[in-house]
């Protein structure tokens, strides 16, 4: 090939770092028509898909392993505490923490933040103290705390938010005192895409003596997690928002402060021994999983955290980053659109309003073009409150989106326009 | 499954002009509805002559279809019996979610809402100001019987 033939075709002289395509066909639902269209899925932010891999390490584990955990001496118990336990360190590597000791398998997020708020909570906040959030946070990182501070008689405080969806930074240090006893914080903002600075966030909280749980749930699909770089104490996330099933996500909980938690819930599986006066718990994390797990739910995890190790998460973020630029620069570009959190750390979601349309409608005629987007609050009514709206549509981006997801995204707004004038 | 059936023109029209948007005050009666899965809000007041809607307006906000849904049924309602309203809502109610073959002519323009039945996610917004409706008769007083 002459250099002049070279120089005219760049985009095949650079070997692909991604293959979209390739990835996408591991996601077999994503080939069906939605209304007579080929799916474009843009909101993994509410649930990713799964791919083949999670799909086939369920099938292996529920025809050939089955049993209960931690129970029987027979083969297949035998088995199944192995691939549960497996899962378990599939997670800790993934999170970089020190032991799975301080790894508690939950249904997710959600449950993750309300057995910190039970067990963590109960014993170390009272009447008078405080307990700091963000106006970004999901419900999830909101009704638990205001329900222990009901409890409890503490109070709940959030830092403000700046007009592009950043934290304010200053306004958060401000409302750090010495009645803080948690901060609790999203890695992510599912609502705008915001990467939230937590190392930043952590230190300045650590310099108070104070605790700090991060909500993971969108941070973990998108980016590497280091549990001991960020330096945080609680971090949760879910098994279905990063390509694993649903029904299972993670607490991970600095040891020194989940050995001193009592247990949340009692059961078997979280026990020692048992006599109708007492009962011993069991050591750490099985203290705090009482009953049967989700089996199958940590084994599609395990697989979907391999999944994602095997494309590379630095690949995958730099993918995801490319589709945000071209989706936000697209996005712009369109008569009447306003785009909704334009922090300058964003994950690949992007909010966005277009004047004279209900988000609703938007999704809906979308939806007749076989485009998935999510329309509405999205769990996160503080936020949307504090930028005046009730609704936002919102595009969000996985590691099987492509850049023609994106201009049939850019199509489809074209259309709600047509008829909506 | 067809946009065009959806999106019909009276439900544009009605969505970029609604018609007795507002508020009524003092009214007889008020009520506010709420669609927590799309955030839709809707405020309606009314008036009341005996067993009479005299007047209603409505204000919030909400989508093309509930907006559109909100602005025919003050058109339709307004001077009408409790009784008529009731039977009104009931041809709108099956309208939305089992459309029979023939609908009864009384629906007049209330038709245009006819194609949100091929949209079972949109049925609760086009029937949102129909609840918010009934609740809002339920609290008004009831008028006085001279019997």
């Amino acid at each position: 090939m002459s250099s002049k033939a070279a120089a005219m075709r760049p985009a095949e002289i650079v070997a692909p770092a991604f293959n979209a395509a390739a990835v996408r066909a591991e996601f077999p639902i994503l080939a069906r028509e939605i209304n007579g269209h080929p799916l474009v899925y843009l909101d993994s932010a509410a649930s990713s898909q799964r791919p083949l891999a999670v799909l086939r390490a369920v099938e292996h584990y529920e025809t050939t392993l089955h049993a209960n955990v931690h129970r029987g001496v027979h083969s297949l118990s035998q088995w199944a505490t192995a691939a549960y336990e497996n899962a378990r360190e599939i997670v800790r590597h993934h999170l970089h923490a020190r032991s799975t000791r301080e790894i508690v398998f939950v249904r997710g997020t959600t449950e993750a933040i309300n057995l910190v708020a039970n067990s963590w909570g109960r014993g170390n906040v009272g009447a008078g103290d405080e307990i700091l959030i963000t106006y970004l946070e999901h419900h999830a990182n909101i009704v638990p705390w205001q329900m222990l501070c009901a409890a409890t008689g503490a109070r709940l405080l959030a830092a403000p938010v700046k007009p592009n969806g950043e934290l304010d930074l200053a306004a958060f240090r401000a409302m750090l005192s010495a009645r803080t006893r948690l901060v609790a914080l999203a890695h992510v903002s599912n609502a705008l895409g915001t990467v939230l600075p937590v190392q930043e966030i952590v230190h300045l909280a650590h310099a108070r003596g104070i605790p700090v749980l991060l909500d993971g749930a969108q941070a973990v699909p998108h980016q590497a997690v280091d549990v001991q770089a960020i330096d945080c104490d609680f971090y949760a996330f879910s098994g279905h928002k990063v390509y694993g099933p649903t029904g299972i996500g993670v607490l991970y909980a600095r040891e020194s402060l989940l050995a001193t938690m009592p247990p949340w819930q009692g059961g078997g599986d979280m026990i020692l021994s048992v006599s109708i006066e007492q009962s011993s718990y069991n050591e750490l994390p099985w203290r705090f999983e009482a009953g049967t797990p989700n089996i199958s739910g940590a084994i599609g995890l395990g697989a979907a955290l391999e999944f994602l190790q095997s494309l590379g998460i630095a690949a995958v973020a730099a993918h995801e980053h490319a589709l945000l630029q071209l989706a936000t620069e697209r996005l712009s570009a369109l008569p009447r659109l306003k785009l909704v959190g334009t922090a300058a750390a964003k994950a690949a979601v992007v909010s966005f309003t277009m004047e004279g349309v209900h988000p609703h409608d938007i999704g809906t005629i979308l939806d007749s073009e076989g485009i998935a987007i999510r329309t509405g609050h999205h769990c996160a009514m503080p936020i949307m409150e504090a930028f005046g709206l009730a609704a936002t549509a919102r595009a969000s981006f996985g590691c099987y989106n492509s850049t023609d997801d994106v201009e049939r995204l850019v199509e489809g707004l074209k259309k709600v326009r047509q008829v909506f004038g | 499954m067809e946009l065009k059936e959806l999106y019909r023109d009276v439900i544009l029209d009605h969505n970029r002009s609604p018609r007795n948007f507002g508020h009524l005050d003092p009214a007889d009666a008020q009520a506010a509805g709420h669609n927590p899965l799309c955030g839709d809000k809707l405020n309606l007041t009314l008036r009341l002559q005996g067993d009479r809607l005299v007047d209603l307006r409505f204000d919030g906000q909400g989508c093309a279809i509930s907006t559109a849904s909100a602005s025919l049924m003050t058109e339709a309602v307004k001077g009408r019996s409790r009784d008529e309203i009731a039977q009104l809502f009931e041809q709108v109610h099956t309208l939305l979610t089992a459309p029979t073959g023939e609908p009864p002519a009384q629906l007049g323009k209330l038709m245009a809402l006819a194609g949100v039945a091929e949209f079972p996610a949109r049925v609760k917004c086009a029937s949102l100001c129909w609840h918010t409706l009934n609740a809002a008769l339920e609290r008004a007083p009831a008028p006085v019987s001279t019997e």
